[in-house]
């Protein structure tokens, strides 16, 4: 790496020859197969028992959160939803290899990371009505979470934003001394982003400690990854901009943990981006605003439903006599009625009062916001009818 | 003569554009096979074959360079920016290259084959980033038309107009009225005129300008106005680059008031331009200050939606400060 680009160090040849794909073969870590055996030669992450039940947990937990969620959207109650479903040993396995001083930054599909943090029922409740009690105060759609205390940066819509982003904030931590990296959530989708490759190119040219981590789920809604790029993934750009790189079974939570607590430890003893890829399979629709039907057979949705990370992982766990897999149904029960509980509580939670509006346009509203915030009153006053959401609290 | 939704319509006007000229291309995040996320291009890949329409990779600015070159080349580009609110990555491409291609080139080269579609606007609990209207960055751009419609019948007409002009256009469709706006459309290829506003309400007290979905708002003001015996003329501006001074002018000389209504923030918003344009033309004759009824100066609020809009109740009582004056 010390020579990069330099002329003087390139071997010639005297024919011409044609570098292409295939000549760089980019391996998948795979340590649990599909039925939940460890490969015989594959090496272990060390995993207590506590830290692998609360894994598996939480991906049970966010498969619960996502079809209530989706169920309460069909209902009407929320506006929007995107599951994880199929995807949650991603987030829920890198998450549990980071530290929680680590930033998180994701794109919107990690609510396994976020679970695996400590948020919950009700504060992910109170975000998908977006009410008084959210941190982010109800300003964006159901699903940009946003917690500070936990090191989860609040989600932004517009993709790949938040990749050159993470260079940014691992090169702030490191010039801070803090002993901590920053993940960046994207789907190979977003990978597509100018932002992609600004932020991989810069992260590796200013040594930032970031892990930049990949969900490649095949699609990006209807857009198969074939007609995303013609290269060998996401994983062979990484190279490109010298970046290690590693790729994963995204559905193996063993293999993504161990990847990822690799590439931290590379990225804080080198200084240094990592780039992983994990391959894995959106089972869900893409949102609630989606239907897959138009777009992708049955049949290969059934061929990523026998790779079910959750179910692998729970076989392993149960050969292994970690958990009694009777206690499944309990705590499956458990969390469902935990869900609609604090959903029927939280939906009768109101919205943020309308001064609200103006506040953290700025860090203090100037003058011109405050009195459009007057106007806006004395309206809602006179027409209370109107916004029943603000109008009863509405005063002077 | 065939109902249509303002989606059918859009779809209509891609069929008739691709069927009667070959170098029509459509291309843009899942256009293709899918027919779009809100489904204006479905079965244009079927119809007209998977090099004509096109899924792109995920990458607006992609699509906009890729789209202006396409262009330049002599092809007809209709390159599809999914929301509004993603067309910043394109900003570049648009802004430095697509509005001063022909200039730079002293006419030699140009993009005026280039169509930009995008869905804009709120109303639909989107959020900041499903919800914006950014037409009044790209009016501050000179080299670029801006065409907004209100209906199923405007918009097949000002998109088949857009497509054919020589200039590039973008073309800003009202989502919330996507599904919601139903109505007669001709099947056959028509077009309607770009830069000409039209008076869709003839009246003597006020003017009310508008474009794209608030005019729904404006009218459902305007029927509020007259239960209190004020007469509004009504305009639907269409195009707002350029914009229809005369039509506008003109009104407000009979009328002697003026009221624009946009989504977008205040400041800076494309009625700030109207303001001080008609302050100009019709000084003499203005009997009030020119209204502004928009969105607040704050980004697109989800849970304040409501309070945010500039809702037809925010009109009516911006028409009585103005008719009270
Ligand atoms: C800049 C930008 N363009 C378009 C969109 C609309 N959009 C939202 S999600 C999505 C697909 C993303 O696919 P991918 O990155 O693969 O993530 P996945 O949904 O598969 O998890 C698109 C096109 C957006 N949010 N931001
Ligand atoms: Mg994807």
């Amino acid at each position: 790496m010390q020579h990069r680009n330099h002329l003087g160090d390139i071997n010639t040849v005297h024919q011409v020859k044609l570098i292409d794909k295939g000549v760089v073969d980019i391996p998948m870590l795979q340590i649990m197969q599909p039925d939940g055996s460890i490969h015989s030669d594959a090496t272990m992450p060390e995993i207590s028992q506590e830290l692998a039940v609360k894994m598996y947990r939480t991906m049970q937990f966010i498969r619960v959160l996502d079809e209530r969620m989706v169920a309460a959207q069909r209902q009407g109650r929320i506006s929007f939803y995107l599951a994880s479903t199929g995807e949650e040993a991603a987030s829920v396995g890198s998450a549990a290899a980071l530290s929680d001083k680590d930033m998180i930054m994701s794109q919107y599909r990690e609510q396994g990371a976020l679970a695996f943090r400590g948020y919950t029922t009700e504060q992910f409740m109170n975000q998908m009505f977006s009410n008084e009690k959210e941190p982010n105060k109800g300003r964006q759609m159901p699903i940009h979470y946003g917690a500070k205390e936990l090191n989860f940066m609040t989600i932004s819509s517009p993709l790949g934003t938040q990749i050159p982003q993470a260079s940014g904030y691992a090169y702030g931590q490191k010039m801070a001394g803090e002993e901590a990296v920053t993940i960046c959530y994207f789907g190979e989708g977003a990978a597509s982003e100018g932002d992609f490759h600004a932020g991989l190119n810069m992260a590796a040219v200013l040594n930032c400690p970031a892990i930049f981590f990949c969900r490649n789920n095949g699609y990006a809604i209807s857009t198969p990854a074939e007609e995303q790029f013609a290269g060998d993934g996401i994983a062979s750009r990484g190279l490109g901009y010298g970046i290690k790189t590693i790729r994963v079974d995204g559905n193996d939570i063993f293999a993504v943990f161990e990847a990822t607590r690799k590439a931290r430890e590379i990225a804080l003893a080198e200084n240094c981006p990592v780039l992983i890829e994990a391959m894995s399979y959106r089972l869900a629709a893409h949102s609630t605003s989606d239907d897959p039907t138009g777009y992708r057979s049955k049949d290969e949705e059934a061929r990523w439903h026998a790779k079910d990370p959750i179910q692998r992982l729970g076989n392993w766990l149960a050969a292994k006599g970690w958990i009694d897999p009777a206690e499944d149904e309990k705590y499956l029960a458990a969390k469902r009625a935990e869900v609609l509980d604090e959903l029927k509580r939280v939906e009768k939670v109101p919205v943020c009062s309308i001064e609200h509006i103006i506040e953290d346009v700025y860090d203090t509203p100037p003058w011109h916001l405050q009195e459009q915030l007057q106007e806006l009153k004395d309206h809602i006053r006179k027409y209370p009818d109107a916004y029943p959401k603000t109008a009863s609290r509405v005063k002077e | 003569m065939a109902k249509m939704n303002l989606l059918q319509a859009i779809n209509s006007a891609l069929i008739s554009a691709m069927t009667q000229d070959e170098r029509v291309m459509v291309f843009g995040e899942d256009v293709g096979h899918f027919g779009g996320v809100f489904r204006a291009t479905s079965n244009l890949q079927e119809k007209f074959g998977k090099a004509r329409c096109f899924n792109t990779p995920l990458t607006e600015q992609g699509i906009m360079g890729f789209a202006n070159g396409l262009a330049s080349q002599g092809s007809v580009a209709i390159a599809e920016i999914q929301f509004a609110d993603y067309i910043f990555p394109a900003f570049d491409q648009i802004v430095n290259e697509t509005a001063k291609w022909r200039y730079r080139s002293g006419g030699q080269f140009s993009v005026g084959t280039l169509t930009i579609r995008t869905p804009y606007g709120g109303g639909i609990a989107g959020g900041h980033y499903h919800s914006q209207s950014p037409e009044a960055y790209f009016a501050h751009t000179p080299g670029m038309k801006i065409v907004v419609p209100r209906n199923p019948y405007q918009a097949k007409g000002l998109l088949l107009a857009s497509i054919r002009d020589d200039n590039p256009v973008l073309f800003m469709e009202p989502k919330r009225l996507y599904r919601a706006s139903v109505g007669e459309v001709p099947e056959d290829d028509y077009e309607l005129p770009l830069g000409k506003a039209e008076i869709v309400k003839s009246g003597s007290d006020i003017t009310l300008l508008a474009w794209g979905a608030q005019m729904e708002i404006m009218e459902k003001a305007a029927e509020m106005a007259e239960a209190k015996g004020v007469s509004c003329e009504v305009i639907d501006l269409r195009s707002i680059l350029p914009w229809d001074v005369e039509t506008v002018a003109t009104s407000v000389m009979k009328t002697g008031r003026l009221l624009i209504s946009h989504e977008a923030p205040l400041t800076g918003g494309f009625a700030s331009e109207i303001a001080a344009t008609i302050q100009k033309h019709c000084f003499l004759y203005l009997e009030s200050p020119i209204e502004r009824v928009c969105g607040l100066d704050t980004p697109y609020p989800l849970a304040h939606e409501k309070e945010y809009m500039p809702d037809h109740l925010k009109v009516f009582e911006g028409i009585m400060r103005s008719v009270n004056f």
